[in-house]
């Protein structure tokens, strides 16, 4: 055999100073082989992306390397100057990053952004280099690859954009590709095919890769040997069998354990609780008009009814444009339904005015998705929960003695009240935005993929978190979620939406263990890893 | 197809915007105060009342409002913008008479204050933190906070009094006779002040407004996408960072081109420039409404046609906008 195409060794990172720990990785000692795919997995700010980028020379200013060697296809990457990271780049090694959105020039065509790089490092001749980009287009699998070529990033989805950036990646050929985390910002089933795309291009071209990801269904799914890393230290390495079948390190456990299982918990009964939320019949399209062309239509909700028991959890599952976000919006009315009834308790709030529906709002609240934006970062924790409840009449003193007790409900300190958002966690955000929605005391509790942009080992904790206080309160909760595993151990049924449409919906057991439509059984059959975190999630 | 139709759209919508400017124009002109028969015969020397009534008789100024409201209308729709009392000439000749200088200096100040400050903007952004981005955002705050009367008068006292190194006022060498080439070097030197002076506030803008877009940019995905590909800074700096960069400037590049014909009065009159600015000035001092109309309706024409053509740009340059409609 040949020697590894990456050897990392030794490998230091130094963070700036004043940052919250002196170095983003230590000491780390990598090696992948040809045709090899190596995981390495970690939580936000373990350091992951680092050691990614510290390969392809592209660590931002502040991040210098301390220690250590990178010796990509023998060359000292540590030690090669501009030119030679330049050649090195797209040659030896190509990369894909997490926001397919973002990361194409949205002022180039496709193509000529794939000819650019056989330009950048003096490749073909010009009529060459479009019968490659062509050619490599075809092998991502993208459709009509000669109209897409002339096509513009917008013009394209997530998923062909992904694509779009691994023909790129992929385009001279290079032993290594670098992968970060490329499948987060994509739907289940597009995460399932550009998996499946990377899989078949390494066994076809011998390419080794470095995938970067914090998903371990996604490690299970491809990962020949996986590295683990915690707070920039490599805590465990080796066969994906081994690590992911018997642990050795408590933090990887860890990490094991908190992938929900798909196999739902036993369920509530709730028979004897009355009805507090329900919509029948709640139909949106979003239309776009011109002038002249024709008016061009998405129809967001077509006839969704359901109804929520008190103390019961409905989640709303489906991809990116089923419309579930837009049902959610709905009920809360934050969006308008052109038509059907929201009854809440027993006011029908569907045809209220905005002065006649004030009162009535604060009984369904929301948790947002983004523990991030959703928070005023000018206003201190106290103001944010108690904002809310002042708006209804309630003295700010009243309101804040009950702040406090919120904060110990979700699990912070009473004295967060004073702090800002930015002194927060992603987790302990997502925290506050739960108190803040509880502080009006709703009936009705609307979730907005509200765990999605947190880490597993957090999301486990929000998870038990929603589940407790729904019991200590016997809240309704409307769960919108794209992650079919946090629906199978949150959610008492579930509702399947494709295409503005329910096409499935029933007990969240039975759903899981007998889907009936196509769409149900695809969505379950993406998602990464499968079966193999039946034993380990502690809430089975 | 979509472009034509873009295109017969913004048209439509901009035939009409001008006919509610043109009535709100006369509207306004006659809400002012003074008397133009007044103003008119007042200058002639002799101003009894029966002069004065016969002024008005001659000029349609003894009508009922509207009924001039309706004159006035009607003679626009057949692109007759009416003949001036004072100068006893059409309007419309006037200001093809002085619509060339203007455009002349307003056009040099446009294309400079756009290729000076967008370079300038993009030099300073590829040396951030070093000096020369520093002396170029200085100079450009300092451009960008001076009054433009006062530049103007510097740079006369400066080039022309002190220096002598060019001409102080006007158009070009009175009493000289030159033509062809020697005459447009004589205007061309005659340009340079003028054109300088209204430049600078844009050019200023410009580099500021590049400089920011520039570096923010350069901290997008898809620059890291470019390095990662191994293109050189020199290609990632030219069609991937300065591409997207633009966008803005053009937005701000349409609101300066729309001011091209009315934007200039302050520097055509400190300057003496044979302009519409002058001819604006002039006739309002003398209240000679049909010039004022006239002025008002042109550069209102050409502000609406250069959005539609600063739109048509801005597709050319981001190939989102006409996704979007």
């Amino acid at each position: 055999m040949t020697g590894p195409v990456l050897s990392i060794e030794g490998l230091t990172l130094a963070l700036p100073p004043l940052s919250d720990r002196p170095h983003a990785v230590e000491n780390i000692t990598l090696k992948i082989a040809p045709g090899e795919t190596l995981c390495v997995v970690g939580e936000s700010g373990s350091g992951k992306s680092m050691i990614a980028h510290s390969v392809m020379g592209l660590l931002p200013q502040a991040v210098t390397p301390a220690a250590g060697q990178i010796m990509l296809n023998g060359r000292d990457v540590l030690r090669l100057d501009q030119a030679g990271l330049q050649d090195l780049r797209g040659r030896e090694a190509g990369m894909i990053f997490q926001e397919p959105m973002t990361s194409l020039n949205p002022v180039m065509r496709v193509s000529d952004q794939i000819v650019e790089t056989f330009a950048a490092h003096n490749l073909h001749s010009r009529e060459e280099r479009k019968r490659r980009a062509l050619a490599l287009l075809t092998e991502a699998g993208l459709p009509d690859p000669e109209r897409l070529a002339r096509a513009y990033p917008h013009e394209l989805s997530g998923g062909q954009r992904q694509r779009v950036m691994i023909a790129m990646a992929l385009a001279l050929e290079p032993k290594l590709l670098i992968a970060d985390e490329p499948t987060t910002a994509l739907d289940v089933t597009t995460q399932a095919q550009i998996l499946r795309l990377i899989e078949n291009l390494r066994r076809r071209h011998g390419t080794a890769v470095l995938f970067i990801t914090h998903d371990m269904g996604v490690v299970a799914e491809i990962a020949d040997r996986i590295a683990v890393l915690e707070k920039g230290v490599l805590v465990e390495e080796g066969l994906a069998s081994e690590v992911l079948g018997a642990p050795k390190h408590p933090y990887t456990q860890k990490l094991l354990a908190a992938v929900p299982s798909l196999t739902p918990p036993a369920p509530k009964n709730l028979a004897a609780a009355p009805v507090v939320f329900s919509v029948s019949d709640l139909n949106k399209t979003y239309r776009k008009r011109s002038l002249f062309g024709p008016t061009r239509e998405v129809v967001a909700a077509d006839g969704i009814t359901f109804s929520l028991r008190r103390g019961e959890t409905i989640g709303i599952v489906g991809e990116s444009g089923s419309g579930k976000s837009t049902v959610g919006r709905c009920c809360m009315r934050l969006i308008e339904p052109e038509a059907g009834s929201i009854i809440l308790g027993e006011t029908e709030i569907s045809g209220l005015g905005k002065a006649a529906l004030r009162p009535h709002r604060k009984r369904i609240q929301m948790v947002f998705q983004d523990p991030f934006a959703c928070l005023n970062p000018r206003q201190t924790i106290g103001r944010i929960i108690t904002d809310g409840p002042v708006a209804y009449g309630v003295p700010r003193s009243e309101a804040m003695v009950r702040a406090r007790e919120l904060l110990e409900l979700v699990g912070l300190s009473a004295n967060a009240i004073d702090r800002y958002p930015h002194e927060f966690s992603g987790g302990q955000r997502q925290r506050v935005g739960i108190a803040r929605a509880l502080a009006l005391e709703p009936d009705v509790l609307v979730a907005d993929e509200a765990v999605s942009a947190l880490d597993v080992s957090v999301q486990a904790q929000i998870l038990r978190l929603i589940q407790d206080i729904q019991q200590r309160l016997g809240l309704a909760i409307l769960f919108v979620t794209h992650d079919l595993r946090v629906a199978a151990q949150i959610c008492d049924r579930i509702v399947v939406m494709s295409r503005g449409r329910i096409v499935e919906e029933g007990e969240t057991a039975a759903v899981f263990a007998n889907p009936r439509h196509d769409y149900t059984r695809q969505l379950l059959g993406a998602v990464p890893g499968g079966a193999a975190f039946e034993t380990a999630s502690p809430r089975a | 197809m979509n472009l034509i139709m873009f295109l017969l759209g913004r048209v439509a919508k901009g035939v009409v915007v001008l006919m509610a400017i043109a009535i709100l124009n006369f509207l306004l002109i006659h809400a002012a105060p003074g008397d133009p028969a007044q103003v008119m015969a007042g200058q002639g020397g002799a101003a009894d009342e029966e002069l004065l009534q016969q002024l008005r008789v001659q000029y349609g100024l003894d009508k009922p409002f509207l009924t001039q409201l309706g004159i006035y209308a009607g003679s626009y729709l057949q692109f007759d913008l009416g003949f001036s009392y004072r100068q006893q000439q059409s309007v419309l000749s006037l200001i093809m008479d002085r619509l060339p200088a203007t455009l002349l200096l307003t056009g040099s100040a446009f294309v400079i204050s756009l290729l000076v400050g967008t370079l300038m903007g993009m030099l300073a952004a590829r040396r951030q933190g070093h000096w020369s981005d520093g002396a170029i955002t200085t100079v450009s705050l300092m451009f960008y906070a001076t009054p433009l009367f006062w530049i103007a008068l510097m740079s006369q006292i400066i080039f022309s009094l002190k220096l002598g190194w060019l001409p102080n006022v006007g158009y070009e060498t009175i009493g000289a006779n030159l033509s062809g080439f020697a005459r447009m070097l004589d205007i061309g030197r005659h340009l340079i002040l003028p054109a300088m002076t209204l430049g600078l506030f844009f050019t200023a803008v410009y580099v500021r407004m590049m400089r920011a877009s520039m570096l923010q940019v350069a901290g997008s995905d898809f620059v890291k996408t470019a390095r990662a590909k191994g293109l050189s800074e020199g290609v990632i700096l030219r069609h991937h960072i300065a591409r997207n960069a633009i966008l803005p400037v053009v937005t701000l590049a349409g609101l300066q081109a729309g001011q091209l014909v009315g934007g200039a009065v302050l520097t055509e009159t400190v300057f003496a420039w044979p302009g519409i600015g002058r001819l604006m000035f002039d006739a309002l001092t003398q209240r000679d409404y049909p010039i004022l109309l006239g002025v008002f309706f042109i550069s209102s024409a050409l502000v609406i046609g250069f959005n539609i053509l600063t739109e048509l740009v801005y597709r050319i340059v981001d190939p989102r906008i006409g996704a979007q409609g």
